[in-house]
């Protein structure tokens, strides 16, 4: 079965004083779409790139894997004094972030202009 | 996959009935059982953000299934459906041995916690023989 739940584009930010990476995600991120999300954020990383927007706005579900992905990301981007901020508006997924804690690890804005203005 | 509806048993509540669902154990199908939960979920008019809540708590027992219980080749999920409360049961199966024994590890973790604070009542029962069967409940507030 070949099931392609998920979206993933990257997108440089120019005119900023630093180098920013806007990924916009589009669908569903789960044990079975995460692991291309999880490739994405680490070749990233692996490039260099150490500031990281994450756009969840067009995302329908998010669960445990799809946070696991967002965890180590912003664990890997630290390590070079990087971080990421999340864009994200859908109430259910802001929910998961809030039970979970993450709204006190994360950056969550609810516009991609402020999650990149407040990098 | 096989979907069945089964009218009510002695064991159940005279007004329940059960849809029991079987995925294969791989990540493809987790997506399968939560819209089939969202379908029975919305069926029994439980608000869009319980529904959603169900979802997630089944795609995350799917998912500690899979990773815990590698040797099953079958998730079973059973939901017995009342006028009040929706009451979901999982097991990993081996389709020619039945229940295998999960690892107690689904009860751990992110995916654990997501479980047990979006579901009103949460069991986990564990059986060196049968494997361990997760319980939980969803009430429906009208």
């Amino acid at each position: 079965m070949n099931i392609v739940d998920i979206k993933v584009n990257v997108r440089q930010l120019d005119g900023r004083d630093r180098d920013i990476c806007v990924l916009d995600l589009n669908g569903e991120i789960d044990v079975y779409t995460s692991p291309k999300v999880k490739e994405t954020i680490t070749d990233l990383i692996d490039q260099g790139h150490y500031t990281l927007v994450i756009n969840l706005e067009n995302v329908r579900y998010i669960d445990s894997t799809g946070l696991g992905v967002l965890i180590g990301g912003l664990k890997r981007v630290r390590e070079h004094s990087g971080t990421v901020n999340l864009v994200c508006t859908n109430p259910q997924i802001k929910k998961i972030f809030d039970i979970t804690g993450l709204v006190k690890i994360f950056g969550i804005y609810d516009s991609e202009k402020a999650a990149c203005d407040n990098l | 996959m096989r979907q069945l509806v089964r009218q009510p048993s002695s064991k159940r509540a005279a007004d329940a009935h059960v849809v029991e669902l079987r995925i294969p154990s791989s990540a493809e199908w987790v997506g399968v059982a939560r819209l089939a939960i969202a379908g029975i979920a919305s069926r029994m008019e439980f608000s869009i953000e319980d529904i959603e809540d169900l979802k997630l708590a089944v795609a995350e027992a799917c998912t500690s299934y899979i990773q815990n219980a590698q040797e099953a080749d079958e998730l079973c999920i059973s939901a017995e459906v009342g006028t009040e409360r929706i009451t979901i049961t999982m097991d990993a199966c081996d389709a020619s041995r039945g229940a295998v024994a999960a690892s107690d590890a689904p009860a751990h973790g992110l995916g654990s916690f997501l479980i047990r604070t979006l579901m009103d009542e949460v069991a986990y029962e564990y059986a060196p023989e049968s494997g361990t069967k997760l319980v939980m409940t969803k009430l429906l507030h009208k």
